[in-house]
């Protein structure tokens, strides 16, 4: 199970990159293995679209279970990633490269203090996988 | 006791088994103040004097075998051939459960698929689901189906009042308390272009029916391109024994069809169970509701039938499913993809024309009687309204001196349509039997 | 070999069924509204029938085997019932008929009802939920209108244990109220210190199953259904697990307000392949002007010469339709047969058995599989699908070698609360020996997963198909067969 240390995470498992004023965000290793293949995923805002903090961005879903994915931070969607929609397993091979989500710019930066690091997430899902 | 097949031997190993000396013994759990309550119920009685109890019991009524029916409403009198029946009586059909393990139940799963394709073919649709529980359950999940899709910030249902009283009145239970504004059925109007000036921004779904409650046949071509030009979704109710001849939904440009499955092959039965069908397009797969039967492959290369997308339902996304449903109406799908498999291209073609034929006959008979007349000028398929000189519940008690089963009392659920009968004719109406109808209408309703 | 789809099969020019000619003159047809295809097979009856036939002879069904079902209640279906269905008297009646015209049906219905009421210790029956989450629907869509009746409007909430049912949180979400989970505690009660905590004046009420799903009566279920009232809410009362309550304890009595009862389990409606059920709702006096409606009451009480007189009335605050028509009349009189037969005696000797199978079940089980709640249960129990010395094993395999013994698995990852679930419910009508099979079939499995694990891992191996593909069939939806499309190869 990776955590890359570069990244952040929160409670309900997406991680997310921060490069300068900018955000990339997916879904961690441990939520893919959970959900094991998946079949389906959709990221729905437009680019330009604005979110708001803990709104539901996308739905990834594979045989036994079906997962919203939230941002932790408010901004306005710069891109998304529409290769996922014809690939939806590159959640499962590439959780933090290929499948990323969703880029946005931040409105808040400081929202991003809040979240977990990659040592703090590690100990949340070994609380959670007994 | 019946159905135990429980020796006192066997209940003595059991006990000693469990540890236990007596049954009684296994309900420590349940609070001793109520416990082993005294029910007030009858007597057991043995299989030979059930029959004769129901019998007499089936016996006070009017049937419509004994007597000619034309009263519809939503509710049909054709004709079944005697082939559904005995497939719907085979063991391994009516006692299977839901085919949540699919290795035991291909014969489900598939049979399923076949109802799907067929429902799909015949309204024009891409994708049916498994079933609803009738047709005005189905209305109301198109109605939710469509608030979802437009994320709940469109609160207009826009409604055809010429959609059975029945449905509406579903619709309105299950939207109780979400603060819908819904609209267009308040009064009878003529015109379908009524209802457009209704659709707006704010419109997450506009329904009609097809033929409407009143037996007419309208064009929606022009209400589906107005609404999708604000953004809304639309719903066609439908009869499956008209879409025998008549174009199906999906030509308008309808988003949903649903409707009620009754008419195929299964029986009256004093209103259920019946079968609710649910059809889409493609681009709305993952939003609607209830089992959906896919096909795919198993271990060993051979095509088999699963049911897939069911993250979307009750028991893995628990308050965030589309719906509720879990038990549907399996056995009467399974009735309907029997019937459409022995009608068959021309059966179906066939009898909906019969329908036809038959029910305009009695429109012109009827409708040149003294004192009745005609109260749509429109095209129709089965069904008519007629208005009559005297009350509707008047010449229907009348009528069973006659042996016939009048039609429907429009003045319960329309105020404009006071003293009118809606009279259906399917093709188990002989054309005796409605020359005799005509010649007893005048006869009631004389003097 | 696989059966081809009916479209498939098809042959242009084939007919399956004759029909007369029109007896009357063709009228005109309607300009602008005919279809010019009808995308339908053509087969002739013989082939219909040997085609679902055959593939009835896929399936598996209660008539052909144990089928426990946890939950579900898979007890046999009596054939008196079917034909009592089939009766024209009752099949051929049409739902808007003149109530006079169909006196027997409504006598028959308000038996149902009465015998409903008497049963669950209830004031009010409506008969025209479809289903039982149709009837959860209807229960909480009353608990709803009974609080804005009474102006109290700040109730939103529905306190539900995590062990309940899907439906029960699914069918409140569509009512617009909100779920709020409750705990379960070490013995797989309700945790009354978390129920406390929740209790406030924003409680619409509570969803509980008692059994509950890990087929344990709830030990404090008064303190329970107090608690709840204490803070001014109603507990409704999911009926699924009726079948280990009959003349045991009326819930009525420990103080549920309303309760859905599943024909289709308790009541022996058959299963269907996934339905019809039928799902009526009972309610405590203080509901039953809320009922949806129409239900049939007894318009005159009759004479020593004349029978009594029967209507249907819509109740003073019904909450509405929740379906056309009355209900799923052809199930009713099914369960009306099955009630009449079993009578007051009947019915306690259906419960008495169901939970000695149960525990009879459980206490050959519980040496080799792990029963997390090991104490005495009502009609079913759950064990866990997983052992140590036995890596890699699932409560999936098992089910699937199960198939090679000749029986249906238990319900599998339910309840969620306990993991690698096998839910077990043989129902009253299983015979001892029928049950000892079932259990020696499970010991040789528990064997087979030490000794030869892989045969449980590739399991069924003498089904009509093997382990079917659910990603593929997820990734590549295909959904219909369309007749233009016949010819291209299903891989």
């Amino acid at each position: 199970m990776e955590f890359p240390n570069d990244l952040r995470y929160t409670k309900t498992d997406e991680w997310i990159r921060v490069e300068g004023n900018q955000a990339t965000l997916g879904i961690t290793d441990f939520a893919q293995s959970q959900l094991s293949d998946i079949v389906f995923v959709e990221v729905r805002p437009a680019a330009g679209e604005k979110l708001a903090k803990g709104d539901a961005f996308a739905a990834v879903e594979s045989v036994k279970a079906a997962s919203d994915v939230y941002t932790p931070v408010s901004g306005k969607v710069a891109q998304t990633n529409e290769a996922l929609s014809e690939k939806p397993e590159t959640v499962n091979s590439d959780p933090y490269g290929a499948a990323w989500m969703l880029r946005l710019e931040l409105a808040r930066p400081e929202e991003t203090a809040e979240l977990m690091d990659a040592a703090a997430y590690q100990a949340y899902c070994q609380e959670r996988s007994h | 006791m019946a159905y135990l097949p429980h020796t006192d031997d066997d209940r003595r190993a059991m006990l000693a088994a469990i540890g236990v000396k007596r049954i009684e013994d296994l309900y420590e759990a349940v609070p001793k103040a109520v416990r082993f309550p005294e029910l007030d119920l009858p007597d057991p009685v043995s299989e030979m004097e059930i029959m004769d109890e129901l019998q007499a019991l089936s016996e006070s009524n009017l049937e419509t075998k004994h007597f000619a029916c034309f009263l519809g409403a939503g509710a049909y009198n054709h004709f079944i051939p005697s082939v559904v029946d005995h497939i719907l009586r085979r063991n391994e059909f009516y006692t299977a459960y839901t085919p949540y393990q699919p290795e035991i139940s291909q014969g489900t799963l598939q049979s399923v698929f076949e109802y799907q394709s067929l429902i799909c073919n015949l309204t024009g649709m891409d994708v049916s689901n498994a079933s609803h529980y009738d047709g005005a359950t189905s209305l109301a999940e198109a109605v939710i189906m469509a608030l979802s899709h437009h994320r709940n910030k469109r609160t207009r249902i826009v409604l055809s009042p010429g959609i059975h009283p029945h449905y509406r009145q579903v619709v309105r239970t299950y939207c109780q308390g979400a603060g819908l504004d819904i609209v267009g059925d308040e009064s009878l109007s003529a015109e379908v272009s009524k209802l457009v000036s209704l659709v707006d921004d704010n419109t997450a779904l506009v329904a009609v029916q097809y033929p409407d409650f009143l037996g007419r046949i309208e064009d929606f071509t022009k209400l589906c391109a107005a609404s999708h030009e604000r953004g809304a979704l639309t719903c066609v109710v439908a009869n499956p024994i008209s879409l025998g001849m008549l174009k199906p939904p999906a030509d308008f440009g309808a988003d949903v069809v649903v409707g009620d499955g009754q008419p195929l092959g299964i029986p009256l039965s004093y209103g259920g169970p019946y079968l609710g069908f649910f059809a889409t397009r493609e681009a709305y797969v993952r939003k609607i509701a209830g089992r959906i039967v896919g096909e795919t492959l198993d271990t060993r290369g051979n095509r088999g039938y699963v049911l897939t997308l069911t993250p979307r339902e009750q028991h893995i996304r628990r308050e965030k499913a589309t719906s509720n449903i879990c038990t549907n109406q399996g056995l009467m799908a399974l009735a309907a993809a029997v019937y459409l498999s022995i009608m068959g291209k021309a059966g179906l073609r066939k009898v909906a024309e019969l329908c036809y034929h038959k029910a305009h006959y009695a429109a012109e008979k009827i409708g040149s009687l003294k004192g009745f007349r005609l109260w749509s000028k429109g095209p129709f398929f089965h069904e008519f309204a007629v208005a009559c000189p005297k009350s509707v519940s008047e010449i229907n008690e009348a009528l069973l001196d006659y042996d016939i089963l009048g039609g429907y009392d429009l003045g319960q659920d329309y105020r404009e349509l006071e003293d009118h009968m809606l009279i259906a004719v399917t093709e188990v109406n002989t054309k005796e039997e409605m020359d005799d109808l005509a010649e007893a209408l005048q006869e009631v309703t004389r003097g | 070999m696989a059966e081809p789809l009916i479209y498939e099969l098809s042959s242009p020019g084939r007919v399956g069924v004759t029909l007369p000619d029109p007896d009357v003159p063709s009228a005109r047809l309607p300009d602008g509204f005919l279809r010019q295809d009808l995308p339908l097979p053509e087969l002739a009856e013989v082939d219909v029938v040997r085609h679902f036939v055959r593939l009835s002879q896929l399936n598996y069904g209660v008539d052909v085997g144990l089928y426990p079902l946890g939950s579900c209640t898979m007890k046999y279906n009596p054939k008196i019932n079917e034909d009592a269905c089939r009766l024209p008297g009752f099949a051929f009646t049409h739902p808007l008929q003149d109530p006079d015209t169909a006196q027997g049906n409504l006598s028959l219905m308000y038996h149902v009802q009465e015998w409903l009421k008497e049963i669950g210790g209830f004031a009010g029956v409506s008969l025209q939920p479809a289903a039982g989450a149709h009837g959860e629907m209807t229960g909480i869509l009353i608990i709803r209108a009974y609080h804005q009746d009474r102006g109290d409007i700040k109730r939103t909430k529905i306190l539900i244990p995590d062990s309940a049912h899907g439906t029960n949180p699914a069918s409140t979400a569509m009512v617009g109220l909100q779920v709020v989970e409750l705990p379960s505690d070490k013995r797989g009660n309700v945790d009354l210190d978390a129920l406390r905590a929740a209790c406030d004046e924003t409680v619409a009420g509570l969803m509980l199953t008692n059994p509950n799903t890990l087929g344990l009566f709830e030990e404090h279920v008064q303190e329970v259904i107090q608690q709840i009232h204490r803070c001014g809410g109603l507990v409704y009362g999911d009926g699924a697990n009726m079948n280990a309550l009959l003349g045991i304890v009326r819930p009525g009595d420990l103080g549920f307000d309303l309760l859905h009862y599943n024909l289709h389990k308790t009541f022996s409606t058959p299963h269907g392949g996934g339905g019809p059920g039928s799902g009526p709702v009972g309610v405590s006096e203080k509901l039953v002007d809320y009922l949806p409606g129409p239900i049939v009451a007894m318009t005159d009480q009759g004479t020593e010469e004349e029978p009594p007189a029967f209507g249907l009335v819509i109740p003073a605050k019904s909450i509405g339709r929740v379906k056309a028509f009355h209900g799923h009349f052809g199930m009713l009189v099914r369960a009306y047969t099955y009630m009449r037969m079993q009578g007051k005696s009947g019915l306690r000797a259906v419960s008495d058995h169901a939970v000695l199978n149960a525990n009879y079940l459980r206490a050959r089980l519980r040496e080799a599989y792990h029963i997390p709640h090991d104490r005495i249960c009502m009609h079913e129990f759950v064990a866990m699908g997983q052992w140590e010395e036995a890596p890699g094993v699932h409560a999936l395999d098992i089910a699937k070698r199960l198939m090679d013994y000749g029986f249906h698995p238990p319900t599998n990852y339910f309840p969620l609360i306990v993991r690698e679930a096998l839910m077990i419910e043989p129902t009253e009508t299983e015979s001892k020996r029928t049950l000892d099979a079932f259990a020696d079939a499970l010991l040789k499995i528990a064997q087979e997963a030490r000794t030869d694990p892989e045969i449980l891992k590739t399991a069924p191996h003498v089904t009509p198909v093997g382990r079917l593909d659910e990603v593929r069939a997820a990734k590549q939806l295909v959904l219909c067969c369309r007749p233009a499309e016949l010819g291209e190869p299903a891989s």
